[in-house]
């Protein structure tokens, strides 16, 4: 039986949660302390594989910033986020992008696409 | 001179959501004003997501919530200046500002809607001693650098105060290539949202010194180290517990001013705690006809609340200008009790709160278990129950205007019980 | 380079000097070892133009003190450099300290000082209402007056370079060789024949002086600490309010600036190091408890920045204006210590007197024009001429410094006049953006953008000040060295 406490980071409130994992033929997870069905998700999935929203930005050609913020559809894990950073860096787009327009379509294999996050 | 039913001093999300609501509220003649070259104020450098979980139930990135505002503000054909500075408002509510294309505008407003923000506090109204090199930046001036203008600020950072974008930037100069030695907070507890700490510093082993202050700058050009010190209980710095830190970077996130010199030439009230104006139910200032919201009026840490309080202060400034707000007089003053540090409206006019008057608050400390008691004059109305409250996280109460209408009462007060030990 | 007068050092005192001599038909070059006009002594001073009553009877520092004050107001009104003529208090706590009043007061009628009369507490407290109860008379000084100094000195800088002078930035003196018909100088890349060698170094004018003669006076630092408070404040005094003097100097002063901040400052301290700008706990502490001892309830916490700056001071407490013996045509103008600002003109005119005398013969500037290119805050322009303004450049109506109000115009006025702004903080002592209460938060980007745009410069190679203090440290998307620090902490687990 293994237990972690962490705080929630699903959405600001930030809950303190508990989560036990139990070994009983198969893996049961209970979470506790959280105020939401994000939380349990959250719970479970910081203790198997702990995935992040990834936000950063690409060059920009052509407008009038040099930079255009883009963020990752959905959550990618966390050991991967400097090896998607590398990708992310060596991207540069052309003015005009909408919201929403993929920059890169699966990024590292995760099935996860990068998308531009504003409209430039 | 320009003449407009309502004006909304700034084009960030308070001043979107407000001219928004106002113009759906049967008001036409709206022009929002706006100092940067493009509408979304803050928010166009916050990439990091966390915002609209309350408004959109979805979590979106600064931009992403910014532009839905934008679209909806186009699309209702609102009027905007951008690049254009307001200079000066007087109480009669004419608008003195500028621009490179008309000039300098006249503008006489029937009703104005501040929603001008707020600034960084600096290295200079912290009074940390030491040289004065290049290399020490507020964090969302590093923040622009980054995010917007493409550029890095340093490789080795340190950063004073965990405030939100404290938190951000190390979090985001580390994506980036930098090595964030240490965030360095005076007071015992964070002065960010806890998600903050786990996402942005603890993810990436980013220590976080609490009790802890800069006591001293190095560094002729750059900035070569910063002195790091234990705070005692009074947050003076402990003489022995000094460590030095090598960097070519300080970030200050050391607290948010609200920007209300243009309030003050107006002659608008200002309350010394929140650094905004004094506010009514309807989020109008101690000028009849001058509302205000967002980080102009107290600061926020989460934009959703700033569009909600925004959209109020919008729907009422159009209900100003069509005469549909009750002056008769009676007010009930708002007063903080043990351990809240303000509430938000100070002043309630009972006529015109529509369903709910929902009070704004920050407690002074960090809480566990605690009850927050809600009185109206002498009476208890309500203990609501609080596993967890802390500075930097804004409380809200809501109490059914049918609950207050027609019983007189002087005062609310809002204070919090703590069980000992 | 062949120049007739080489003059060391561009503070006020070295620029000052430059514009005299550009009156004459004279070759003048100003050498510099920093990057910018008043980067020393004038920049982080109490900026105050003195009246004259606390000089020794009979020392330079009296004479050019009071003669140097007249001159103020005409030189700045020529230069569009902003003055004002406050008055100064000099505030005493008890009856010890009314005698010292009365010394400073005889000994002000001695050195020619007008009008100076002692006020008691009614007419005082008339006058500046938020003094301390406790303070029972002053020395009013009504022809004390409060200057910009670095404004002053670019002004100076700038009207010289109109008028012929050349400025050599980063150029700092190595050598300086006699010969037989002048001097040799190496300054940076420069290599400088002059016959005439003006010696303003501030800091560094005894090492500038023994370069060429033999050590006779040693410059000896001394750091002044101050706090600079919003313009919110700036009628808390109306007046420069001294405490009596001690031995170590005129003590901590309040005093609106000539941009009407308040300024409280200075701390008197003696280091080895002429670089030593820092500021201190300590120091912060000594001028509080000094400040609150004459304003009670000043609002603190409205400071908006501190600096300290270092007095040239020498061991005999004078100036040091001479034409050393064994060298003609070297002229040492040392030791400019308080109060140096107040009596720059004066200074300048006796080291012009001095080099006529020795040159002989030299003839009059027919071209010499006194005026500047017209240098007026937009802000303080009336409306009608505002909107001139903007409609023949419409940069004047694009705001980039919010706190100051300045305007993009001005930003390019100043980085493109002679002797122009380079630098952030050359940007912000001309044209105040970054001045005011977020310190270039906002506008810091931005005025590095109009800086890197007119002068075709990449905005990564703007400076804050010195030619290292870069800001930016490159694009973002280039590290191909980031520190992993996730992949070390799942390792750890």
């Amino acid at each position: 039986m293994k237990k972690q406490n962490m705080v929630c980071i699903a959405c600001p409130l930030g809950c303190q949660i508990e989560v036990e994992h139990k070994q009983n033929g198969e893996d049961q997870y209970i979470v506790t302390g959280n105020k939401c069905p994000r939380g349990k998700d959250y719970g479970i999935k910081e203790m198997t594989n702990p995935t992040r929203v990834l936000t950063s930005t690409v060059k920009i050609k052509n407008a009038h910033l040099n930079r255009l913020p883009v963020r990752s559809i959905g959550e990618v894990p966390k050991g991967l986020i400097f090896k998607c950073m590398d990708e992310i860096d060596d991207v540069e787009v052309i003015s005009p992008i909408k919201v929403g327009d993929i920059i890169i379509k699966n990024i590292m294999n995760t099935g996860i696409d990068i998308v531009a996050s504003r409209s430039m | 001179m320009l003449n407009y039913d309502i004006v909304v001093i700034g084009g960030g999300p308070a001043g979107l959501a407000a001219a928004i609501e106002a113009k759906n509220n049967g008001v036409n003649r709206i022009l929002v004003i706006e100092r940067d070259r493009e509408l979304g104020g803050i928010l166009q450098q916050c990439i990091h997501n966390g915002f609209g979980l309350h408004i959109f139930k979805e979590e979106l990135t600064g931009p992403e919530y910014a532009e839905r505002f934008i679209e909806e503000l186009l699309e209702m054909g609102i009027e905007y200046k951008l690049d254009t500075m307001v200079l000066d408002v007087s109480s009669d509510k004419v608008i003195y500002a500028m621009n490179t294309t008309e000039g300098i505008l006249n503008i006489q407003a029937k009703a104005i809607v501040l929603a001008m923000g707020c600034r960084e506090r600096t290295r200079g109204a912290i009074n940390i001693p030491g040289t004065r090199p290049a290399g020490i930046f507020t964090a969302g001036t590093a923040q622009r650098f980054v995010n917007m203008e493409g550029y890095m600020v340093g490789k080795k950072v340190v950063i004073l105060g965990s405030g939100d974008i404290g938190l951000i930037m190390a979090r985001r100069m580390t994506l980036e290539g930098a090595e964030v030695k240490a965030v360095v907070e005076l007071m015992p507890y964070s002065g960010g949202l806890t998600r903050n700490i786990v996402q942005c510093l603890d993810d990436y082993n980013i220590p976080l010194f609490l009790s802890h202050t800069i006591t001293n700058i190095k560094g002729k050009s750059r900035i070569e180290e910063v002195t790091v010190a234990k705070v005692d209980e009074n947050r003076r710095p402990i003489p022995g517990t000094e460590k030095v830190f090598d960097c070519d970077t300080l970030l200050l996130s050391v607290g948010l001013i609200p920007e209300n010199e243009l309030s003050q030439n107006a002659g608008v009230q200002i309350h010394p705690l929140t650094g905004g104006p004094i506010v009514n139910e309807s989020m109008e200032t101690s000028i009849g006809g001058i509302f205000a919201c967002g980080n102009v009026l107290h600061v926020h840490d989460l934009v959703d609340w700033v569009t909600e309080e925004s959209r109020r202060a919008g729907k009422n400034a159009a209900r100003y200008v069509k005469d549909e707000l009750v002056y008769n007089g009676a007010a009930i003053k708002t007063e903080t009790g043990y351990g809240v540090r303000y509430i938000v409206p100070q002043e309630v006019r009972v006529e015109n709160i529509e369903d709910n008057l929902q009070l704004m608050m920050r407690v002074s400390d960090v809480y566990r278990s605690a009850k927050m008691v809600i009185k109206l004059d002498d009476e208890v109305y309500k203990k609501i129950k609080k596993n967890h409250l802390a500075p930097a996280e804004m409380e809200s109460v809501n109490i059914p205007v049918k609950d207050l209408i027609n019983k007189d009462f002087k005062t609310i007060t809002v204070a919090l019980e703590v069980e000992e030990g | 380079m062949k120049v007739d007068v080489a003059i060391i050092g561009a503070g006020v005192i070295g620029t000052y000097i430059a514009r005299e001599l550009s009156r004459y038909r004279l070759n003048t070059v100003i050498i510099e070892k920093e990057n910018d006009i008043a980067d020393g002594t004038t920049k982080a001073n109490s900026a105050i133009v003195h009246a004259g009553y606390d000089a020794k009877i009979g020392s330079l520092k009296a004479k050019t003190n009071v003669l140097g004050n007249q001159l103020y107001e005409e030189l700045c009104r020529e230069l569009d450099v902003p003055f004002k003529r406050i008055g100064s208090l000099v505030v005493a706590f008890s009856n010890e300290e009314m005698e010292t009043l009365e010394e400073l007061l005889e000994q002000g009628n001695k050195n020619g000082v007008p009008d100076l009369k002692i006020l008691h507490k009614e007419e005082l407290r008339e006058m500046e209402p938020n003094l301390s109860e406790d303070v029972t008379a002053a020395l009013y000084a009504p022809t004390a007056g409060v200057v910009g100094p670095f404004e002053l000195a670019v002004a100076l800088a700038e009207n010289a370079a109109d008028n012929g002078v050349e400025i050599l930035l980063n150029s700092p003196v190595t050598s300086i060789d006699k010969k037989d018909d002048g001097y040799n100088i190496i300054a940076g890349t420069h290599n400088i024949d002059a016959k005439y060698v003006i010696n303003c170094a501030g800091l560094y004018a005894d090492e500038i002086n023994n370069m060429v003669n033999k050590p006779y006076f040693e410059i000896i630092p001394n750091r002044g600490q101050y706090h600079l408070f919003d313009k919110s404040t700036g009628n808390f005094v109306n007046k420069i309010v001294f405490q009596c003097p001690t031995k170590v100097g005129k003590g901590v002063l309040v005093l609106p600036t000539v941009h009407g901040n308040i300024l409280i400052g200075p701390t008197a301290e003696n280091t080895e190091d002429k670089e030593a700008h820092e500021t201190t706990g300590e120091g912060f502490a000594f001028l509080r408890e000094k400040a609150e001892k004459v304003v009670k309830d000043f609002p603190y916490y409205k400071v908006i920045t501190s600096f300290s700056g270092l007095r040239a001071k020498t061991a005999t407490g004078d100036f040091i204006i001479e034409e050393v013996k064994e060298s003609k045509g070297f002229i040492n103008v040392a030791a400019i210590d308080s109060p140096g600002l107040s009596a720059a003109p004066a200074i300048g005119n006796m080291v012009v007197d001095i080099l006529m005398e020795t040159a002989g013969g030299i003839e009059e500037n027919k071209n010499f024009n006194p005026k500047r290119k017209a240098f007026k805050p937009f802000s303080e322009l009336a409306m009608e001429e505002k909107k001139q303004l903007i409609d023949k450049d419409p940069r004047y109506g694009r705001i980039i410094c919010r706190c100051e109000q300045i305007t993009e115009g001005e930003i390019v006025d100043v980085v493109n006049r002679r002797a122009g702004a380079s630098t952030l903080d050359a940007v912000k002592r001309r044209a105040r953006a970054g001045m005011g209460r977020c310190q270039g938060g906002f506008c810091g980007p931005r005025v590095m953008e109009i800086i890197a745009r007119e002068l075709n410069m990449d905005i990564a190679d703007i400076v804050k000040d010195r030619p290292d203090a870069y800001i930016l440290t490159g694009p973002t998307k280039a590290s191909k060295t980031k520190i992993d620090t996730l992949a070390a902490a799942t390792k750890e687990e």
